[in-house]
This record gives structure tokens, C-alpha cells and sequence, in this order.
């Protein structure tokens, strides 16, 4: 009996070694996750390369990770492949001349209505309007 | 009379900045990302010559178009004539990168739709569609004769596209 167990326990040892055996690191499959987070699916919409179950998202999980474990730095891999996608790859797009409406159209936009109110309640308080 | 008219002007251009971000953008995203870098390595097996592999600087000193098809693309043989035209009007090497395919039904798909490629390469895995950029296929791109992208086309190319953009290219690039 004692054997048959014996033989068991070495079964499904060599059998969780078996499976715990592939696959990278989790340390850099982490860093994988986290980078590919701040990558759009280019296929799917809404959806980070990170999250999205399309095979080219699966690709670029498959490159990201291979270039951790060849040692490259996060700036390297999102810069190269932002060269490859182009900026819409990331959802954090770089400051540059065709982003910066993007960047200071929304904030620009508050500060004209700001100026506008400003303007409006300076006016009223001068010449209060009759009704009030 | 500033009153009524300076809000209405404000929300009239503001009405045109966002109808011109709606109107829908002639390439897709990203599309012109490779434009201006230089091509990828290729070094991939041919699926019509399996012992006379290719790399990209075999493809050197004169320029050349890569199209990147696969059999299981139902667009990719609509654009089939745009390219046997692009090759019967002018000597150019035409490259096709056969995208996450399978040999037979590859082979297959060019004796039955007629082969316009010079060279066939093989990217089963889609490792060197992925170098290039390539997010659905067909994609068409041009090289010149230093091997930089000069030229990327997503999705079917028309007849009309070749005529007008990538014939006078390639003779602008000397091919």
C-alpha cells in the first residue's frame, strides 16, 4: 500500500514539475501585463492589448515578453513598437505637434468658457438686469 | 448685437472642429506608421522556391512592392487584378508575404486565382507581418532602392490606387 502511494506522490510530482516548467517568470510576465495595458488592441475596439482575446493582441503579447527576456528596458519596447503602429497604439499618445490639440484642446476649451462666465457675471454685476 | 453673434460664431467653429474629427480618416489607424523607416529584416522561406530563401537585402538597388495576402482573406483575391495590372504595366518586383497561412491551401489559392508574385515568403507564424506592422491583411507597402518604406497601402488596393499612387511613385523612385 505504502508503495502504491509512494509511487503516486512521485507521479504527481513529476507531474507538477512538468507543468510548473514552461512559461516565463512571473516577475516579467507581470511587467508584460502592465505594458501591454497601456496598448490598444489595433483590431478590437476598447480593448487593451493586455486584455483583448485577438490573435494580433496575442502576438503582441507574445513580442513584448520576448523582448523583457532579452533584456530590453519598458521605454525601448513601447518606443519601438510605437515606430511600428504609430501613436495609436498608445493610450497615452506622445506630446507632439499633431497631439497637442489632443492634449490642451479640452483643458483650453475650459479655461475660453471660464473667460466667457467670467465675462458674463463681471457684466451683470455692473448692469444688474431688471427682473433681478 | 456682439451678444448674440460672437457665441453663435464660437459654437459654429466649434461645430466644424468636431464635425471634421467625425468625418471618417481615409486610413486606417496607424496606417502610415512604417512610412520613412527602413523595412524589416526578412528572412523567410519561399513557398516557391523552398531552398532559395529570401532576405530583405537580396532586395536592395531597386525598388520593390511587398504585399502581404493569406488564403483564408476573402478581400485579398479582390484585389488579385489591381496587382497582375500593377505588374503587366512596369518591370517591378512584387514580393507576397504569405501571412498565417498553411503551404497547401496557399499554394493551392495562387494555382487557382493565377500567381502575379515574383517571390512567395512564408510567415506562418506571422512573427515578420508583425515587424512590419501589419494589423490585417491585405496590406501592400513600397521600398525603394535603399530599402526604406516609401509607401503602405491597408486593405484592398483598387486599380484606380495603383494607377494613381503607386505606379507614379515607383517612377518617381527610379524602378
Amino acid at each position: 500500500m505504502a508503495r502504491r502511494w509512494l509511487a503516486s506522490l512521485a507521479l504527481w510530482l513529476a507531474w507538477s514539475a512538468h507543468a510548473a516548467a514552461p512559461g516565463p517568470p512571473a516577475e516579467l510576465e507581470a511587467r508584460m501585463l502592465a505594458l501591454t495595458a497601456q496598448m490598444r488592441c489595433l483590431v478590437c475596439q476598447n480593448d487593451s492589448v493586455a486584455h483583448s482575446s485577438a490573435p494580433l493582441a496575442a502576438d503582441l503579447r507574445r513580442d513584448v515578453l520576448e523582448r523583457l527576456q532579452r533584456g530590453e528596458s519598458d521605454e525601448q519596447i513601447v518606443e519601438a513598437l510605437r515606430r511600428r503602429h504609430g501613436d495609436a497604439l498608445l493610450y497615452r499618445p506622445p506630446l507632439s505637434g499633431s497631439t497637442a490639440l489632443l492634449w490642451f484642446g479640452p483643458a483650453s476649451l475650459l479655461l475660453v468658457a471660464l473667460a466667457v462666465v467670467a465675462r458674463v457675471v463681471r457684466e451683470r454685476r455692473r448692469h444688474p438686469p431688471p427682473d433681478v | 448685437m456682439t451678444r448674440f453673434w460672437l457665441p453663435l460664431a464660437l459654437f459654429a467653429g466649434l461645430v466644424v472642429l468636431l464635425a471634421a474629427a467625425l468625418r471618417p480618416a481615409g486610413a486606417p489607424a496607424g496606417s502610415a506608421a512604417m512610412v520613412g523607416q527602413a523595412a524589416p529584416a526578412l528572412s523567410l522561406p519561399r513557398l516557391d522556391e523552398p531552398r532559395a530563401p529570401m532576405s530583405r537585402d537580396d532586395l536592395l538597388g531597386k525598388p520593390w512592392v511587398l504585399n502581404v495576402w493569406a488564403s483564408w482573406c476573402a478581400p485579398c483575391s479582390e484585389e488579385l487584378p489591381a496587382l497582375k495590372a500593377l505588374v503587366a504595366s512596369r518591370e517591378v518586383r512584387l514580393v507576397g508575404l504569405n501571412y498565417k497561412d498553411r503551404d497547401a491551401p496557399a499554394a493551392a489559392w495562387l494555382a487557382r486565382h493565377g500567381n502575379p508574385y515574383a517571390a512567395t515568403l512564408v510567415d506562418v507564424d506571422g512573427r515578420a507581418g508583425l515587424e512590419w506592422g501589419v494589423v490585417a491583411v491585405p496590406e501592400t507597402f513600397v521600398i525603394d532602392r535603399d530599402g526604406i518604406v516609401r509607401f503602405k497601402h491597408s486593405g484592398v488596393l483598387t486599380e484606380a490606387l495603383v494607377r494613381e499612387r503607386i505606379v507614379p511613385l515607383l517612377e518617381s523612385l527610379g524602378g
